[in-house]
This record gives structure tokens, C-alpha cells and sequence, in this order.
């Protein structure tokens, strides 16, 4: 019984490590030595220590706001398979996985909106606006991979695509593979979409409608963050690359490798990248999408 | 080979797509000779147990031609004609893109329906060479600057090309020469004319060429 928790374990242990490694690269990138890889983790202990400070217009919605999301994106993360195996699954868990992703956002623009700041405000109109190009990019991904695997559950989609023999498979992996990736940069406000690093900046999204939390609230919204990014780059890594059968020593190593990988991978893209002009994002979210589709229409025939 | 023909297809299409929704001319032209390189190895991995020199012949003169002799000219157009390097859509970026997906679509459904000969290699490429053409035209239709519509020619005759290819290995290689020289003629002489206008109008927008004289 205890071992189904293994995989939902190793997430929320491990999760904080992927902003640390996105920095560390960041760093290198720019010859510094940079924060430590586990800086997250003392962030987030250095906030749970602190208090809370309340507006007084704000109202209940504004407190369950960061519980709700830390909650449904733990929740989501059951369906994501870590190193080959999920904690949980079953047939048509993927439209659980999308909804609760999709809930844990809808809190955090609810919470956003209930300060009553018209600068909350608007981050969560870019959210919500950029996530309606998101969320119909990873559906038509779930579709071309239920449809070539031909399983509705999100750990056997992810685990089985690779393994699929078809010729025409290499491709479409490809195509799959690339709208996932700007999915995942977008919904996790990494930089050509959004730039984490930047405070009180008129063009952020995601770190705008947080600004009115702070203690454990930031920390839960913080840690939320980080276990988003894990479940979404552990989707990539399976896709990239089949696990090993072997033992879960074997299995474990090389899905911690790919994750590195990846994480190293969204690390350049950042160091090398600029963030898009706002105008720009949707265009950039569209073209994934159609892709996607173009991915959709050929895995259909 | 169906893995490399698969993979060469889609980086045409991808190509197309990367031309209807992205701003600046040089990265389409780029874009569109990447294509040319593309279509010029597919001959090799469509026909793998007839690699003569013939389809060497085709593939060498192809990859030359539209990945860098086409290229460099619209290029050299650009600079002799200091054109500003942004493109005027007609259509915005956004619904060119939605066009492009909803064509390809339409390529791969008319596909199915094609009386077609039996052994056509890889299922792809019909489906591929039809959208393309249609994604050619879009290109012509929507942009306003002569040398997008080049663009959009070009695109269009990749298209043919890759129709044509079922067919490759049958073909005579002089056909095939004087399909090649024909396009090139066709760019070289639309880079003059570019050219020309530019100088006697100050613009190569399409708007202004209206009315005909003498």
C-alpha cells in the first residue's frame, strides 16, 4: 500500500529542486556562481516560520486562494507517472489532470481579483488569456497520444508513446514533444511567455497576482509552483525517452537523468532567450498549438 | 528510409506554417530555403532501392538551387532595394496560422479521396504536397509586398515538386533540368523587376501597382 505513494512522495521531495537547477544553469550561463541548488527549500521553511498579513477588503476567497492551488496541483500530480509508474490512475485521468491544473489557476486569479489592486487585476487577465491558448494545445496532445497508444490514463499515455513502432511515430513524437514544451514554459511562466525573476515589472503575469501574499501563503504558492514544473517536465521525460523495465534503481536513475536534462534544457532556453513582447506570446502559444494539430491530423490516418 | 521521408515531410510543413505566422522577411526566407534543402533530400529517401546518379543529379541541383542560389538572390533583392524588412499581412499572423492548420487538413482529407496509383511511396506525400500548394497560395493572396509573393511562388512550386516526386524516378532528367532553370529564371527576373518597381515607385507594395500605361 505505502509503495502507490512512492512516486507522489518522490515529487514533493524532489519538486524544489527544479527551480534550483533552472537558476544554477541561469547562473552559469551568466559566469556567476548563483543561489544555492537547494535555495528553494530554505525559502520555503524561512516563509512557513513567518506570519500572515491580511488586507482588510479582502475576504475568505483571498485565504483559500494558495490552499486550494497547493492542493490541486498535489492532487494532479498523483496522475503523473515518476520514473515509469503514477500513484494513481485510471481510464480518463487526464481530463482530472487538465481540470485540476485548471482549478488550482482558477483559485489563484479568484484570489488575484479579490485584493481589489487593478495591477492583480490585470496579471490575471494575461493569465487567464494566455492559459486559453494552453489548455486546448495539452488536449489535442492528450488526444494524438490516446489515440497511438490507445489508453485513456495519462501513465500509461506517457509511458507507452515512446514504445510505439510505427513509422511514422519518430515525428510525430517530435511535433508532440515541442508543443508539450512551450505548454509547460507557458504554464509555469518561464521566460520567452513570462520572466520569473521580475518584480513590479508592467509586463509579468504570473508573479503579479501574487504579490498581495506572503508567509505560508507564498510558500504554498511557491511550492505549488515548483511541483507544477515537476509534473510537467516528468511528462516530457517520459515522452523523450522509454524507461527502462529493469529495476527501480535503473528506471530511477535514468528519469533522473532525463530530468536534469531538461531542466538544463529550460535553463538555456532562458539564458538565451529574451521574453517575447505581449503581443507576441499568444502568436507563439497559437503556433504550438498548431503544431499540435498538425501532429493531431497525422496521427489520425 | 519511411522514418527520414516522414521527418523531411513534416519539416515542410512546418516550414509552411513558420512562413504564415512569423514577421520578419529574412527568417521566411531562411525558412523557405530550409524547405528546399528539405525537399531536395526527400528523392533520396523516397526511391532508396533506385539511388542512380539521375536522382543524386535531382536532389544535388535542388539543395543548390532553392536552399542557397534562390535564397541569395531574394536576399541580394532585399539589400539593393533597402526594402524595409517587415511584411504587411493582409490577414493578421494569428488567423494566416489558423488558415495554414485548417489547409492542412484539407490537404490530408482530399488525399484520402484522390484516385491515386497504388504505389505512391510514402503515405505522406500527397497529403503534404497538397497543402503546401494551397498554403502557396495563401501566402500570395495575403501579403501585400512583391517579395512575400515571391515567397509564396516558391512555396507553391515546392508544392508541385513534391507532387512530381511520386513520379521521380521515371521522370527524364532533362524535364526535370528545365523545370529547375524555369524557376530560376522566374526568381531572377522577379528580383530585377523587384528591383525596377522599387526604383520608379519607392515602394513594392502591391497596392500601388493599380492601374496599367503606357
Amino acid at each position: 500500500m505505502l509503495t502507490t505513494f512512492i512516486p507522489l512522495g518522490v515529487t514533493l521531495v524532489a519538486a524544489p529542486l527544479v527551480p534550483g537547477l533552472i537558476n544554477k544553469t541561469k547562473a552559469a550561463f551568466a559566469g556567476r556562481q548563483g543561489p544555492p541548488l537547494f535555495q528553494l527549500y530554505f525559502d520555503l521553511l524561512k516563509l512557513l516560520n513567518k506570519g500572515a498579513v491580511y488586507s482588510r477588503v479582502t475576504t475568505w476567497i483571498f485565504r483559500a486562494g494558495p490552499i486550494v492551488s497547493l492542493a490541486s496541483v498535489i492532487v494532479a500530480a498523483l496522475f503523473v507517472p515518476v520514473a515509469g509508474t503514477a500513484s494513481l490512475s485510471f481510464s480518463g485521468d487526464i481530463i482530472a489532470f487538465a481540470y485540476l491544473l485548471g482549478l488550482g489557476r482558477f483559485f489563484t486569479v479568484l484570489a488575484a481579483l479579490d485584493t481589489g489592486s487593478s495591477f492583480e487585476g490585470m496579471g490575471a487577465s494575461r493569465e487567464v488569456t494566455f492559459a486559453m491558448f494552453a489548455e486546448p494545445t495539452l488536449f489535442i496532445i492528450f488526444v494524438i497520444l490516446a489515440r497511438v497508444t490507445g489508453s485513456l490514463s495519462l501513465s500509461s499515455m506517457l509511458t507507452q508513446a515512446p514504445l510505439v513502432g510505427t513509422p511514422s511515430m519518430a515525428g510525430l513524437l517530435a511535433l508532440v514533444v515541442f508543443s508539450l514544451f512551450i505548454v509547460c514554459l507557458a504554464e509555469n511562466s518561464r521566460i520567452p511567455v513570462d520572466d520569473p525573476a521580475t518584480h513590479l515589472e508592467l509586463t509579468m503575469i504570473h508573479e503579479v497576482m501574487v504579490l498581495d501574499h506572503g508567509g505560508p501563503d507564498l510558500a504554498f504558492i511557491l511550492y505549488g509552483a515548483s511541483i507544477k514544473l515537476f509534473v510537467m517536465v516528468a511528462m516530457l521525460a517520459h515522452l523523450v525517452f522509454p524507461m527502462p523495465d529493469g529495476s527501480p534503481v535503473q528506471s530511477g536513475l535514468v528519469f533522473g537523468s532525463l530530468m536534469a536534462l531538461i531542466t538544463i534544457v529550460i535553463g538555456i532556453v532562458e539564458s538565451a532567450m529574451a521574453r517575447l513582447r505581449m503581443v507576441r506570446v499568444p502568436r507563439l502559444l497559437m503556433a504550438a498549438c498548431m503544431i499540435a494539430c498538425f501532429g493531431m491530423i497525422i496521427s489520425l490516418r | 528510409m519511411e522514418h527520414v521521408t516522414q521527418l523531411l515531410l513534416i519539416l515542410v510543413i512546418l516550414a509552411n506554417l513558420f512562413v504564415l505566422g512569423s514577421h520578419p522577411l529574412g527568417a521566411c526566407i531562411r525558412a523557405v530555403a530550409f524547405q528546399g534543402i528539405a525537399l531536395g533530400l526527400l528523392p533520396l529517401s523516397l526511391h532508396p532501392e533506385e539511388r542512380s546518379i539521375h536522382l543524386f543529379v535531382i536532389a544535388l541541383g535542388m539543395v543548390g538551387l532553392k536552399g542557397f542560389v534562390i535564397p541569395g538572390l531574394l536576399f541580394r533583392a532585399i539589400r539593393d532595394a533597402a526594402i524595409r524588412k517587415e511584411q504587411e499581412p493582409l490577414i493578421g499572423f494569428n488567423t494566416g496560422l489558423f488558415l495554414g492548420a485548417i489547409l492542412v487538413g484539407l490537404g490530408f482529407g482530399i488525399a484520402g479521396k484522390l484516385p491515386l496509383p497504388p504505389h505512391t511511396g510514402s503515405s505522406m506525400v500527397v497529403p503534404v504536397a497538397l497543402s503546401t500548394v494551397m498554403m502557396g497560395l495563401l501566402v500570395i493572396v495575403t501579403r501585400a509586398k512583391i517579395l512575400s509573393q515571391a515567397l509564396g511562388y516558391l512555396i507553391l512550386e515546392n508544392g508541385i515538386y513534391t507532387f512530381g516526386l511520386i513520379l521521380a524516378a521515371g521522370l527524364p532528367g532533362l524535364i526535370e533540368m528545365g523545370v529547375l532553370l524555369d524557376i530560376f529564371a522566374g526568381i531572377f527576373i522577379m528580383g530585377t523587376v523587384i528591383e525596377h518597381i522599387h526604383r520608379e515607385f519607392g515602394s513594392i507594395s502591391a497596392h500601388k501597382l493599380v492601374n496599367l500605361r503606357e
